[in-house]
């Protein structure tokens, strides 16, 4: 009995346990999210051989290479245009990208902004833990002010990004945060995300243990949690305009935006069904193609009547 | 390797007054490339733009991206994705799409890139010609690695070699370079697109077998080696990170020997087969021309000069730049009294003829700035000293 419950347990077949042990530290908030990842796409039910993972650099960068789908480990910064890549040469795959703060927001920036805009059908998770875990807790776009970072040893002085605000005013048709310790919440928000179309974005508010907290004097992963307990405060629906974090502010989480919106697929097909005719498809068969088809299925069938 | 015939639906037979841009758009498509990703840049756009108007009656996907760092990393995707894709830059827009050429090769990701090179450093001269990119696209991405680059010279040969830069992209599994010249790209000539069924193309030589035994890499040194795609239930995982066949990560020194040796020699080992030289009165030559793009076309005059005056020239002009032709210039250093290499940069391939000829003959380079090509009265005179 007990072998069926270790069998049976949200990571069976989710995860490359060749792979095992990761790479993550002790208190880490990663191991959670790729948890509620994992049981979102259980329950969701979608195909797993037509799911790919997508990651840029850093830890949560790792997470592709863990995850039992087709998976990219690309280049730092650059898991969008992978990804953007990978769902328009192949329109019928699930593509998520899975990512961290440094990753998606400051190298990748621009392509975060870019795949909003275009509201390419993505689903993005960043694991954001203000902080670069990998490279030894340098600043990011997104730690609080005054907040310690190896590379602002005497307190950040810059403004950072607030995530949901940014994800929202570039078109995103899906935002949502949660903190590591909401992961019923992050689960349900992977799983709407994978239930509609577009480029939704899930911030999930971390704790880095070795690096954020312990230079902030923050406790340890536990202590963050108790943090998180205490201060996330849920607001579905709020003007994402109001969710920016302080340092060990009040968390605004919830479900911020759901809209509907033609994706970038959607509005390509339009333009060009316009152009070449309602069944056009990409990567599909051209009318003068299905008319020379048709004629040759008449012309066998023809041939064999008499 | 499957090689079929093209698909029609990409292939606009028939002859054309063509430019050389516009040409490698066609050889794309000609050659199966169903998807381009790509960021706007003298003076290469046009290919851009005549993949954008031709993408929706082939049913090909055309998209702009950010800039050429997400277009690159757009084609791993794509290629990943099952496609056959393709961009095209200049100077700076190669400059920006080194890293993720490296994860390209890394990952043994098939793609064509074509650079329509202008005058550099940095902006340069956007819309003056220049062969100045020519050690960038072997060396340019960090680490040690191989590719192979070609040099078309002339719109005709920009359609031919796309289809067959395409062609080793598959075999090989690397990014193949078409390295032309503002001079080729904005030159319209006659372009004759042959029928489809005259098109040779090899297919993506996609894994069959079974789950278990899935590898997304062969590291045996050779080319034809199985790629899979997304959806197809094999559960790929590629990384820049140094890995084993599995493509799972190995972090020590003799795993990174073993995936360099197959990366380099996968190209190094098959140089014989992949290498394509235009030869002309090499037998008996006191002095071989060896020249490459639109400086070839040049050096056809100077050529032509110094044989009325009667000296024996040769010309080796070449088709393939990269891998470079390192034997045939050994053996040719032996018989001959000089090589002269113009191209329109400071001195780039005359480094690997010297290297070759290790100093068994004259090395003399025609340089030139950019901006211009060549006047053949220079090349001339470098033939009529080199022989003295």
């Amino acid at each position: 009995m007990n072998e069926n419950v270790q069998i049976e347990n949200a990571m069976t077949g989710m995860l490359r346990l060749e792979r095992m042990p990761h790479i993550w530290c002790p208190g880490c908030g990663i191991g959670s999210v790729v948890t509620s990842f994992a049981e979102a796409i259980k329950r969701s039910k979608i195909d797993q051989d037509k799911l790919a993972v997508v990651s840029g650099i850093g830890c949560s960068g790792r997470v592709a290479g863990y995850m039992n789908f087709d998976s990219i480990h690309a280049t730092h910064g650059r898991a969008i245009p992978v990804a953007t890549g990978l769902k328009l040469a192949n329109p019928e795959m699930k593509v998520v990208v899975f990512s961290g703060d440094g990753d998606l927001i400051s190298i990748g920036g621009n392509h975060f902004i870019h795949a909003a805009r275009r509201n390419m059908d993505l689903v993005v998770i960043c694991v954001n833990n203000f902080t670069y875990g990998m490279t030894g807790g340098q600043v990011t776009p997104t730690t609080p002010t005054t907040a310690n970072a190896s590379t602002t040893p005497y307190g950040n002085y810059e403004y950072p990004f607030n995530l949901p605000f940014l994800a929202d005013a570039c078109g995103a048709t899906y935002v949502a945060r949660w903190t590591s310790l909401h992961s019923r919440n992050v689960t349900q928000s992977i799983e709407e995300a994978f239930q509609r179309r577009g480029f939704s974005f899930i911030e999930v508010i971390t704790p880095c243990t070795t690096l954020y907290l312990r230079r902030n004097r923050l406790g340890d992963g536990v202590d963050a949690l108790q943090y998180y307990q205490n201060n996330a405060v849920l607001q579905h629906g709020i003007d994402t305009r109001l969710t920016a974090i302080e340092l060990q502010g009040k968390i605004i989480v919830g479900k911020f935006v759901d809209r509907e919106k033609p994706t970038y697929l959607d509005a390509l097909n339009k333009c060009n069904a316009k152009l070449i005719g309602d069944d056009y498809q990409l990567y599909g068969k051209t009318d003068p193609e299905k008319k020379a088809e048709a004629e040759k299925k008449a012309a066998e069938s023809g041939a064999a009547a008499p | 390797m499957k090689i079929v015939t093209a698909d029609p639906k990409g292939v606009e037979a028939g002859p054309h007054f063509m430019d050389g841009d516009h040409a490698i758009a066609e050889g794309g498509l000609a050659a199966g490339c169903r998807f381009f990703a790509g960021y706007p840049i003298t003076p290469s756009t046009e290919t851009a733009e005549r993949f954008a108007e031709r993408a929706p009656e082939v049913g090909a996907l055309f998209i702009q991206m950010e800039d050429e760092i997400a277009s690159i990393a757009a084609l791993i995707g794509g290629a990943w994705g099952g496609q056959k894709v393709m961009t095209v830059t200049s100077g700076p827009g190669f400059s920006l799409m080194m890293e993720n050429i490296g994860l390209a090769v890394m990952t043994e990701t098939p793609m064509v890139i074509a650079n329509v090179q202008r005058g550099g450093p940095s902006t340069g001269l956007p819309t003056l010609t220049a062969q100045q990119d020519m050690m960038q696209a072997r060396f340019g991405s960090h680490g040690d690695y191989n590719i192979i680059a070609l040099s078309p010279d002339s719109p005709q040969e920009c359609f031919d070699l796309t289809v067959e830069a395409f062609n080793l992209a598959e075999i090989y599994r690397v990014p193949v370079f078409i390295m032309t010249d503002e001079t080729v790209g904005h030159m319209h000539e006659k372009v004759v697109i042959p029928p489809a069924d005259q098109i040779k193309v090899v297919e993506r030589n996609l894994y069959q077998g079974n789950r278990d035994n899935f590898r997304p890499y062969a590291f045996n040194s050779r080319g034809d080696n199985p790629m899979t795609r997304a959806g197809d239930g094999y559960r790929f995982h590629i990384t820049g990170l140094t890995h084993n066949e599995r493509g799972y990560p190995v972090m020590n020194s003799e795993q990174n020997r073993i995936l360099l040796t197959h990366l380099i020699e996968k190209i190094n080992g098959n140089a014989e087969q992949i290498i394509r030289l235009d030869e002309d009165q090499i037998d008996g030559a006191e002095v071989i021309v060896v020249s490459y793009g639109i400086t070839s076309r040049i050096a056809v005059k100077a050529i032509q000069d110094a044989r009325q005056k009667g000296i024996k020239v040769g010309s080796l002009r070449l088709i393939t730049v990269w891998p470079f032709c390192e034997k045939r210039i050994r053996e040719l250093s032996k018989q001959v009294k000089a090589f002269v290499v113009p191209e329109i940069n400071y001195g780039q391939m005359v480094r690997e003829v010297e290297r070759c000829a290790a100093g068994q003959c004259k090395v003399v380079s025609v340089n030139h700035c950019g901006g211009a090509v060549h006047d053949p009265q220079v090349i001339l005179k470098a033939i009529e000293e080199s022989c003295q």
